[in-house]
């Protein structure tokens, strides 16, 4: 379940511009079963996977989310730029990158289904960050994220950032997703009830 | 203050008499679709939600349509479709089109108006992105998450945040006889970039509009998402009700943009101004025209996809490849069955599409989404290794037709086939002049 803190640190991993969602998890991987425990271990390996190369974890590149073999990464901030998440509407995407072990994301802009399935599903946390981090933030870098504060803290470069505050959808994030958020406010009663 | 004619809609669904962009508001759904990709994941969450033995809400608007890994190998992909199979069954669910049957229709965004699904002024969501397509009905379409079509499954309801309306007019009276619908959407694109529309409805408008078929238009709103866009849209007309009232008995109700209705901007275009447009690897608003990238070398093109596998695109690509050899490996996939079964009927000069396409040697696919997205190994068209392949379809981001050492250029029907004749990338207008029909 995701998590309620209001502070996340971690290991950041940089990526591009318009990352699309056949980069965050190719359309040869979609069939898997999210329910299967195994199964579902699979999205996180090949999470990520469909980045080229050479834009994988930036600025250096090559470096895959998850090593060979791993279904879980080290790094679990994505610091992306602007237009994260384009292109279809797969909520395997977000879903992949919680797998992956990713807590949050920071990029300037998302595209509308992606941040919309990652706060509605309660994957991972899309903050907005004032400007293109992607340009400042190297891959492995200590970053800890402090939402009620609004900024990120890089612990590495000792710099800090600003994110925007979460407006509209906070009380769906702190919930968990959009059915913690509809059974706290009455819209839907509990399951099997 | 008026309002748009997407603000009319989610008034007219949320029960308000006016909403206001920004503003969030619980819509009652009119349609959900799904299909084989996300249907399994988003019945698996229904049922976690609300139960092993829920009910969805409304069976007649709840419509399946697999499309995405049909004829494929691949286990788990049969799995999905078994899956769907199975809910379907077991809800009784009326409007579900299974693989192997006659019901198969094939690509859902193609198929959902064949149905008589996409109704002026009705809210459609969808769990894939090119749901909006159907906002060439005048219809609020748009795509969204397996966890949102959950929640809709059990409720009827979803939460959406009214768009700003960017509008854009095309000045003119008709297409000059080289242009498509698909070479104005990558100009636009092109002009405001993939995330140019964003959270945002993109309205075609303008007197050039009446003068698109349905199919034009649903090649316009199927890639407003490809600009980042919530929802596409166009106004419906006598065009619209004749295409709808031939589909179904369901009644609709149509709205029109008011007057004094605010708009975040305005686009002018006028359709004589436009010329074959192409978006280059690896991003659809990476714009060029067909004549800038004369002579760029290939090695495959594709005409298929619920952008350019209608049957209107088939007889534009024919009528250029008719009676020649072509240089590279073509794949022709139908969106649909009917439009496949229209391969067969459809004629130039008395030669049937699916001739045309034979005798020069295509290679012809079954209904369904094939290498647009990927998808198993085995699936008809995928770039599995480093083609340069010039396609009808809407996306060219790195890997999307299955391979990450491939390189995906977008084109108009026109242009794929007047590519897959010289084998290089070709400006249309070489052969249109020569056989404009």
């Amino acid at each position: 379940m995701p998590q309620k803190t209001t502070t996340i640190k971690g290991k950041a991993f940089v990526l591009g511009k318009n990352i699309d969602t056949d980069q965050i998890i190719p359309a040869a991987h979609l069939v898997y079963s999210l329910e299967d425990p195994e199964e579902r271990k699979l999205y996180g390996k090949y999470a990520l996977s469909g980045v080229p190369d050479d834009e994988s974890g930036l600025p250096q590149g090559n470096i895959p989310l998850t090593k060979e073999d791993a279904t879980e990464s080290e790094f679990n901030i994505i610091v992306g730029g602007p237009n994260f998440g384009c292109g279809s509407s797969r909520e395997h995407a977000p879903a992949c990158l919680e797998i992956a072990g990713v807590k949050a994301i920071i990029a300037p802009t998302y595209a509308r289904i992606f941040y919309r399935n990652s706060v509605d599903g309660g994957f991972v946390i899309p903050y907005e960050s004032l400007e293109d981090l992607s340009q400042k933030v190297h891959t492995h870098d200590e970053l800890e994220i402090d939402q009620e504060k609004q900024v990120v803290k890089n612990l590495t470069q000792n710099e800090e950032y600003k994110i925007r505050p979460l407006g509209s959808v906070a009380d769906i994030v702190s919930a968990g997703g959009i059915f913690a958020y509809a059974r706290e406010t009455g819209m839907v009663e509990s399951v099997n009830s | 203050m008026g309002m748009t004619l997407t603000e009319k809609i989610l008034a007219k669904k949320s029960g308000n008499s006016k909403v206001s962009p920004g503003e969030s508001v619980w819509v009652d759904v009119d349609v959900l679709m799904t299909h084989d990709v996300c249907g399994p994941p988003a019945i698996q969450i229904f049922q976690r939600e609300f139960g092993e033995n829920a009910r969805v809400w409304d069976k007649e608007k709840l419509v399946i349509i697999p499309d995405h890994y049909i004829f494929t190998k691949d286990k788990y992909a049969n799995r999905n479709v078994d899956i769907l199979r199975a809910f379907a069954a077991d809800q009784d669910l009326p409007h579900y089109y299974d693989v192997g049957t006659d019901r198969y229709k094939g690509v859902c965004h193609v198929a959902l108006p064949e149905e008589g699904f996409t109704r002026p002024g009705e809210v459609l969501f969808g769990t894939d992105s090119h749901t909006c397509t159907a906002g060439a009905f005048g219809q609020f379409a748009t795509g969204i998450g397996n966890t949102d079509a959950a929640f809709i499954m059990g409720t009827g309801k979803l939460w959406v945040k009214v768009p700003e309306t960017m509008r854009f007019v095309f000045e003119g009276s008709k297409l000059p006889p080289y242009l498509m619908a698909k070479d104005i959407i990558l100009k636009i694109i092109g002009d405001i970039g993939v995330d140019g529309a964003t959270y945002r409805t993109m309205e075609f408008a303008g007197s050039g509009i009446k003068a698109f078929t349905m199919e034009d238009r649903m090649t316009l709103t199927n890639m407003a998402i490809e600009a980042g866009g919530k929802n596409g849209v166009v106004e419906t007309d006598k065009i619209t009700r004749e295409y709808v009232k031939a589909r179904t008995d369901h009644p609709f109700e149509e709205f029109k943009s008011d007057p004094d209705a605010e708009y975040h901007s305005e686009h002018f275009y006028n359709l004589n101004d436009i010329v074959p447009m192409v978006a280059k690897p690896h991003s659809p608003d990476n714009k060029a025209t067909a004549e800038e990238l004369e002579g760029t070398e290939l090695t495959r093109a594709y005409i298929g996809s619920c952008t350019g596998g209608k049957l209107s695109d088939f007889r534009a690509a024919a009528e250029i490849i008719k009676g020649k050899t072509l240089k590279i490996d073509t794949y022709i996939v139908p969106a649909t069955t009917e439009i496949a079964k229209g391969l067969e009927t459809e004629t130039i000069m008395g030669e049937t599409l699916i001739d045309i396409f034979k005798n020069a040697g295509c290679k012809i696919g079954r209904a369904s989404c094939a290498a647009c997205l990927g998808g198993p190994s085995d699936t008809f068209g995928r770039l599995n290794e480093d083609e340069i392949c010039i396609s009808t379809t809407n996306r060219n981001y790195p890997g999307r037709m299955g391979s990450k050492a491939a390189s995906v250029y977008l084109a108009s029907p026109y242009t794929v086939a007047a590519s897959a004749v010289t084998g290089t990338i070709t400006d249309p207008r070489v052969f249109i002049q020569e056989t404009v029909i």
